[in-house]
């Protein structure tokens, strides 16, 4: 199945990946390629077969209690911050 | 004893030797050290070496030690962990651009658990980016090299931690598991490694790729100290709610036994001319030793298996996307300059990732987006459940199943990078473990006859079976004898 380089861009967009035009014709082809392999997967039957949606069956979900338990102090959370203001994460205007 | 002699003793005989007093933990980390400094220029294993953290690690071990308080049989043992793992105060980059700078807040429960047990860490080592690759070529920092052939890939994606230990770097190391990336590059190096059942071991802390099928386990050069390492590191851990509160057993009691009246599966589907004619040699040469000590070969069919390549490059794709959402210059890592939020996301995103995660992340947006989401990510799921249905019908039959780790011994730098579907390929053996879940191992069986590059066997257990892995592993590796150290770093 052939990707056209307009849906390329359109996944970039969903993932928000800026992509030149070189990147996204070369991706539109090697999409394409490994979407053609994985289409293998339509020759079997699937119907009735629940899908794995966790990777041990036995892992019932474990609680614990509901205690406060310590969390990182701001200073150290923003640490790696590109950029803060007082306690708070940076980030270029949003609306234009 | 010399510095080489030291370095090439197992974490087994380095234990005992420090708990008799014939070395100290600073001397055998200062000789790793020099070791690391003399061969890491045409190696690259290393993406950090933390040379004062180990030293005040193997100081403060010989103290303990001295005052009768080793903690461990790791008390004093310099290891080294993929730079996936994140390292309170040391830059954890997971091989990306992305993260270059990144000074973790926090250990992984994995580091945390090394140094309860006294271990001297060595440093961060190479990866590719993300853990998406299988030759380590995919890492932002240039690749690490094969110590067998300095021209050649020792696999990936934890390829410095299989080659930091193949090459007397370190005593033993800790990778990730999400497709093969612990068992590929232990094959094409020559080492031991170890994907344990899926949450065995802790994920807090470690870079997420594709949550449901990555694992973290140990790599080292026998499988005693395999054994060991992943005793120090599994068991329940309530940062990760995938973690089994099932005990976690004496991975060491019992491997001795021996491989009489073990019933050793042989997949049809896994022998059919799949692999390079020397590696299928090897592999065939293993199953009859094991025939010769007693075990029964049993043939088994998994019908599926031939499916997991392709179910494997929808799901962990889909998880990727999802997981490297994260990466968009806000709280941490690379942040381009940008004028506004949106720019800065796409910016940042462009020039922080590689070649190989933007085409994952492609891939796993598309799977997961409108339309889609039920011809390929749910389809994948459920072929998930088909291939974990011949592994659990194979395992009426036999105790382990056996088969090639990789389809070919390593291969030229280059060589593959060129078409991304060739490089998926390298993990047709090793994939289904992590989508049916299941523990798996790769023990050196010998050196390709051409080549005399190292070739792996691959042992696949049932949920939680280590021990009966660790126990056939370590059959073949007594039959077999030590395995040759390589010799292209000297």
């Amino acid at each position: 199945m052939a990707l056209s380089p307009a849906e390329v861009r359109r996944i970039a967009a969903l993932a928000r990946l800026r992509l030149s035009p070189g990147e996204e014709e070369r991706l539109a082809g090697e999409l394409s390629a490994i979407l053609d392999y994985v289409r293998q997967l339509e020759e079997l039957d699937v119907a009735g077969v629940e899908p794995m949606t966790h990777a041990l069956a036995e892992s019932a979900t474990p609680f614990r209690e509901d205690a406060v338990t310590p969390g990182l102090p701001p200073d150290e959370a923003l640490r790696n911050a590109p950029a803060r203001a007082g306690t708070c994460f940076q980030v270029p205007r949003i609306l234009e | 004893m010399s510095a080489n002699d030291l370095l090439s003793r197992s974490i087994v005989d380095l234990g005992a030797a420090l708990a008799r007093g014939e070395a100290s933990s600073e001397e055998v980390t200062r000789a790793a050290l020099a070791r690391i400094a003399a061969t890491d220029g045409a190696l690259h294993a290393f993406l950090a070496v933390e040379e004062e953290g180990a030293l005040a690690d193997a100081r403060a071990s010989d103290a303990r030690r001295a005052r009768g308080e080793a903690r461990s049989p790791l008390d004093g043992v310099p290891v080294a962990l993929k730079d996936i793992f994140l390292t309170r105060g040391t830059e954890t980059t997971a091989g990306s651009r992305i993260l270059a700078g990144f000074v973790p807040p926090f250990d992984a429960t994995v580091v945390e658990r090394l140094r309860a047990a006294g271990a001297v860490r060595l440093g961060k080592l190479n990866m590719d980016e993300f853990a998406m690759g299988s030759s380590n070529e995919n890492g932002a920092f240039g690749p690490c090299r094969n110590p067998w052939d300095l021209s050649r890939t020792p696999g990936g994606s934890s390829g410095g931690s299989a080659a930091a230990v193949a090459a007397r770097q370190a005593f033993g190391s800790l990778g990730t598991d999400t497709g093969g990336s612990i068992r590929q590059p232990a094959s094409l190096c020559g080492v031991v490694g170890v994907k344990p059942t899926y949450g065995r071991v802790s994920r807090y802390g470690v870079v997420a790729f594709a949550s449901s099928l990555d694992q973290p386990g140990p790599i080292a050069r026998t499988v005693a100290d395999a054994a060991l390492l992943l005793g120090a590191v599994a068991g329940h851990d309530p940062r990760d709610q995938t973690t089994s509160t099932r005990p976690v057993p004496d991975y060491r009691a019992g491997i001795e036994e021996g491989a009489r009246g073990l019933r050793i599966g042989v997949p049809r589907e896994w022998f059919q001319g799949g692999s390079e004619p020397g590696v299928e040699r090897r592999v065939r040469e293993a199953l009859d030793a094991y025939r010769a000590m007693g075990a029964t070969l049993v043939d088994v069919e998994l019908p599926h298996s031939r499916y997991g390549v392709a179910a494997y490059y929808l799901v962990a794709p889909a998880e990727a996307s999802s997981n490297l959402a994260r990466y968009d210059g806000v709280r941490f890592g690379l942040r381009a300059p940008s004028r506004s939020l949106v720019d800065m996301y796409g910016e940042t995103r462009d020039q922080g990732f590689g070649a190989e995660p933007k085409r994952r992340i492609m891939l796993g947006t598309y799977a997961l987006s409108a339309g889609y989401y039920d011809a390929y990510y749910l389809r994948a799921q459920k072929v998930r459940t088909l291939v974990r249905r011949d592994f659990d019908r194979a395992f009426e039959r036999c105790d382990v199943v056996a088969g090639p780790v990789s389809p070919t011994a390593a291969f030229r730098l280059g060589e593959k990078v060129a078409d991304p579907l060739q490089m998926y390929l390298a993990d047709v053996y090793t994939i289904t473990a992590n989508l049916a879940a299941l523990p798996a191992l790769s023990v050196p069986a010998g050196l390709h006859p051409e080549s005399r590059l190292p070739v792996g066997l691959q042992l696949v257990g049932r949920p939680f079976d280590e021990p009966t892995l660790l126990r056939a592993a370590r059959a073949l590796e007594r039959e077999l004898g030590p395995s040759p150290a390589p010799e292209a770093i000297g």
